[in-house]
């Protein structure tokens, strides 16, 4: 059954939105990311216009987030100083990339910055994890390995310090904001949360206790996806309402079928499938960079 | 006055030069693209009127029939690789390109129609996109030009279907124009002309109305004309959404 979608202007079948929906929301909820790495070249690949895909996406994000963060707050995992801090970071961020994306729109090389973006942070984080992961699975055969103390790091002397409660850190607000403008920015050009960047930031760089960094990272990804959709809809007219409902369904119904599967991977072998996913997308994105296209020419709407 | 002695001269001239009239309908002037709009196929019905006998030895009467849509400026861009990388380089902007073109015909185009005709009244697929001219790039703007018939016939919004039209009796016709799920809205036209010995002899046209309705076009102009209140709306929409599935889910869980 197609369905014609009002912004992105295209007929697309119902069912493959849906399932696609499904899809990414199940290995959304096995592996705990947004999945919006995953839908937005999917999305652009069975033809939505990219402006659309990745305003759109942000929309759907803000209904997995919420739905995530929901359970997270029962469970008091949220560092809600630390979101807010991100979060102010996230929304000077968003505001500047749509900025980038409208100028770039402009000169049409939208998709060029879009795939770009992709194949840099999905091959740097993909590649990451898997060396991680690997490591870990090794480790993991020897009884007795540490767990790495806290060193004093240069993050440590930055002014403005002050007290994050709840992860039990007293640090500069410099980097939590530094790391909310970078995700800021991949949220509003690559249509994702931004939690593949964030999750690894706020461990590594910040030092958060990992209980509470994905609890914290959906509560500021709300914000700041939310606020992308508003930007995108009032500026590029690029949200398509009926596109993110039905991604939405698909999507929250596969988060929770998802999330049960995971509960039942062991954490070392979720985290190299992952990998292996990210890098795979990685590898598609920039080959598309790289061989010879199909049709060299494409067509844009005039004054653009 | 003026028009008066125009409308005589036409009246004493036309048995001369109309000897032959077209009269078109169409199973539907207007389309309506809603939520669920998968395409729609558009009956041209066409008779040929004559008042007065046909001459001996007049040639056969071919039909062609051209639906086109609103024409928009489109820019086509070409890659090219810079860096090792495949990225958009030259653009030509279009002013004239139109968003659907299909042609129907009785016979092979070039057969029936003489080529400045077939330029000027822009029959047929190669004189659907008119580029203006360029000096410094004509060769180049051949190359766009094409592009956009090729990709736009992949995309089913191009079409020439030569041989298709069956005149029944040199009087009645009629053809199924297809038009497809990607649609765009505006103001469509059905051109017929009747062709003889390579000239046209008479020619009508008939507008078709394509709209978005329903809900399509409640969002759509919700998003153009209040795009705050239709941004807020997607986000209360994902909101409640995210909300219901969370506590849906909690409840089977138990």
């Amino acid at each position: 059954m197609l369905i014609y979608l009002p912004i992105a202007e295209v007929s697309v079948n119902i069912f493959v939105l849906l399932g696609l929906g499904g899809l990414v929301g199940m290995l959304s909820g096995i592996f705990g990311v947004g999945g919006g790495f995953l839908m937005t070249p999917i999305l652009i690949m069975i033809g939505i216009p990219p402006a659309v895909a990745v305003a759109t996406e942000a929309n759907q994000i803000v209904a997995s987030s919420f739905s995530g963060v929901l359970a997270h707050f029962k469970r008091k995992t949220v560092d809600i100083k630390m979101g807010l801090i991100l979060m102010l970071g996230g929304l000077a961020g968003a505001t500047l990339g749509v900025q980038i994306f409208k100028y770039l729109k402009s000169i049409g090389q939208v998709e060029l910055l879009v795939t770009l973006s992709y194949v840099m942070f999905l091959g740097l984080v993909g590649s990451m994890m898997f060396v991680e992961s690997l490591n870990a699975i090794r480790r993991s055969g020897k009884p007795g390995a540490k767990p790495k103390k806290k060193k004093h790091t240069w993050i440590h002397g930055l002014p403005f310090k002050t007290r994050f409660r709840t992860s039990g850190l007293y640090i500069s607000v410099i980097p939590p904001i530094l790391v909310g403008v970078a995700v800021g920015i991949l949220a509003a050009i690559m249509g994702v949360g931004g939690g593949f960047i964030m999750v690894p930031a706020m461990i590594y760089m910040l030092g958060m206790p990992t209980k509470v960094v994905v609890g914290t990272s959906l509560f500021q990804i709300i914000f700041v996806t939310a606020y992308t959709t508003l930007s995108h809809a009032m500026q590029n007219f690029t949200v398509d309402a009926i596109l993110a409902l039905l991604l939405i369904i698909g999507g929250v119904i596969g988060a929770q079928i998802g999330t049960r599967i995971g509960v039942k991977l062991k954490a070392e072998q979720l985290r190299i499938l992952l990998a292996a996913m990210v890098l795979l997308m990685c590898g598609k994105l920039a080959l598309d960079l790289l061989l010879v296209p199909s049709e060299l020419f494409s067509i844009g709407a005039g004054g653009e | 006055m003026l028009r008066i002695f125009f409308i005589a001269v036409s009246i004493i001239a036309s048995p001369l030069i109309a000897q032959e009239d077209v009269v078109v309908d169409l199973s539907q002037n207007r389309v309506d693209i809603t939520t669920t709009f998968s395409g729609s196929n558009i009956f041209v019905f066409g008779a040929v009127k004559r008042d007065t006998p046909l001459p001996e030895g007049i040639g056969p009467l071919d039909v062609a029939i051209v639906v086109e849509g609103p024409l928009e400026t489109i820019t086509v861009r070409k890659k090219e690789k810079k860096l090792g990388i495949w990225v958009n380089s030259d653009a030509v902007e279009i002013q004239q390109a139109p968003s659907f073109f299909t042609i129907a015909t009785t016979g092979v185009l070039e057969d029936m129609l003489n080529e400045g005709d077939l330029r000027d009244y822009a029959i047929g697929l190669d004189y659907a996109v008119r580029p203006q001219p360029m000096d410094n790039m004509v060769g180049e703007m051949e190359s766009f030009a094409e592009a956009v018939m090729r990709i736009r016939e992949d995309d089913g919004l191009y079409s020439q279907r030569e041989g298709v039209i069956n005149l029944t009796d040199d009087t009645l016709f009629e053809v199924a124009i297809a038009l497809p799920a990607n649609l765009v809205e505006g103001d469509y036209t059905a051109r017929v002309y009747l062709i003889r010995d390579k000239n046209i002899v008479a020619d009508t046209s008939v507008e078709i109305t394509v709209r978005k309705a329903g809900l399509e076009v409640w969002l759509y102009d919700l998003s153009r004309e209040n795009a705050l209140i239709y941004g807020l709306l997607s986000l209360l929409v994902a909101l409640v959404a995210g909300y219901g599935a969370s506590e849906l889910f909690r409840r089977l869980k138990r």
